[in-house]
């Protein structure tokens, strides 16, 4: 038996029961904080007819960029997608739906997906492209619209830190979305920079807690990145 | 003659207050963190997961799981926090967030705003942008008057689509400082020699002037 131990050794076990035409969150913000190698993988077996759920699409020829390349997404649920190029070229042809969404709109329609609410009013989109078609409810003189949560069958997320039970710590800002797409799956896959066991990670600083998580990677990343900024020394 | 980018940040720093928190778009915006007075303080959120943004780092601070909404890589002051995107945004919507700064295509008469599509060109999405103008409390627009041609973006009413309705109260552009409010503009401020009449004609939207409009200070 393997009790709690979520740890699997190969992508492929990562993986397992993946198929074609699934709707799948992946987490992180641009590049920052992404589940290198389970996107990879994805990529070279090439399932393809994807519901993606994720904030941005990646950029010409990493992350995101090498599903849509391979032509296997069918639908994408972001807020921003303008660092890809191909993606305009796509969504204009009619090979890809986009579904724009607002960003804390996204974040909360994952996070209420993972929390059983199946819907919730906001104000922001109302009067706007997003808020066509929507129901409209007034409270205290303000106008919200209904938003529906969003669920997956897979959730591929990035942490920096796991014990073997799923206990979860992100580093900075590569937490983005990564925690609440971790509640909102069937399965709930974690491509990690560390595994610990159990009790290496201090309970009052865990992220996400092991419950939500059911399989964990150890993964190898490159982190490249998008905008290089640089200051002078400080003198 | 009209402000620039520098000047129009310039300006807008000074609707920073000692102790707010602040988000600054992407732009002429993020700017404005340049000019924020060295004795009061302010804490920067970025909408990614960010209170407490510092500057850019150094080539040997450059930390890849570290950068602003604009995904630029950038530094974490003493005393900062992380948290998830979800969080952020209840921090937006919530209301606690003291001050927006944002740009914009076009503001109408009615506070309504646009700045995230141009039908035909090359659709990006909205970001946060849609978030951060229905939840902030006070939301300073920054933009040009007007384009190349003279044409005027502060108009009776908002041609591009909508980011939000109703929600901003005061702009700063290249060329004044208004507020909008009773479904007009209200002149606040001109720019160093800019006149009165020349703001008058690259406004589309009803303009009230009042018998005196200072010049901006900085």
């Amino acid at each position: 038996m393997t009790g709690l131990n979520k740890v699997v050794n190969t992508y492929e076990e990562a993986l397992a029961g993946f198929t074609n035409n699934m709707t799948v969150m992946i987490g992180g913000f641009g590049l920052c904080g992404i589940p290198e190698g389970l996107i990879r993988l994805i990529h070279e077996l090439g399932y393809s007819g994807l519901t993606c759920i994720s904030n941005n699409a990646g950029v010409d020829g990493f992350g995101l960029g090498l599903w849509m390349e391979k032509r296997q997404i069918k639908t994408m649920i972001s807020s921003y997608v303008g660092e890809n190029a191909l993606f305009e070229k796509l969504s204009i042809s009619g090979e890809l739906e986009a579904i724009l969404t607002p960003q804390g709109t996204l974040a909360e329609k994952i996070r209420a997906g993972g929390a059983g609410i199946p819907a919730f009013y906001t104000a922001t989109g109302y009067g706007t492209p997003v808020g066509e078609n929507k129901e409209v409810r007034e409270f205290d003189g303000r106008k919200y619209i209904l938003e529906k949560a969003l669920t997956a069958d897979f959730s591929l997320i990035k942490a920096w830190k796991a014990d073997t039970y799923g206990n979860l710590i992100y580093r900075e800002t590569a937490m983005n979305f990564n925690p609440m797409m971790a509640t909102a799956s069937n399965i709930t896959v974690v491509e990690v920079e560390e595994i610990v066991e159990p009790g290496e990670l201090d309970p009052n600083f865990i992220h996400t807690p092991g419950i939500y998580v059911d399989r964990i990677i150890k993964g190898t990343f490159e982190k490249r990145i998008e905008r290089r900024m640089t200051r002078k020394e400080d003198k | 003659m009209p402000l620039t980018r520098e000047q129009i940040a310039m300006r807008i720093a000074q609707e920073v207050y000692d102790g707010y928190y602040v988000n600054l778009g992407i732009g002429i915006p993020t700017l404005v963190a340049n000019y924020i007075p060295a004795d009061i303080q302010v804490m920067l959120q970025s909408e990614n997961g960010l209170l407490g943004m510092g500057p850019y780092p150094t080539e040997a601070e450059i930390d890849p799981d570290l950068i602003n909404a604009g995904k630029e890589t950038i530094t974490a002051i003493k005393g900062a926090a992380f948290f998830s995107s979800a969080d952020s945004f209840a921090m937006i919507r919530g209301g606690h967030v003291d001050l927006t700064v944002l740009g914009a295509f076009e503001v109408d008469q009615h506070g309504n705003i646009a700045s995230w599509m141009i039908p035909g060109k090359m659709i990006k999405g909205m970001g946060g942008a849609m978030d951060l103008v229905a939840g902030a409390k006070n939301i300073v627009v920054a933009m040009a008057h007007a384009n190349k041609d003279k044409q005027s973006k502060l108009l009776k009413q908002c041609t591009l689509p909508l980011t939000g309705v109703n929600c901003i109260r005061r702009v700063v552009t290249d060329y004044a400082v208004l507020d909008i409010y009773d479904g007009a503009f209200h002149l606040l401020e001109r720019a160093p020699g800019v006149t009165v009449e020349e703001i008058i004609e690259i406004t589309e939207g009803e303009l009230h002037v009042p018998d005196h409009v200072p010049e901006m200070k900085f």
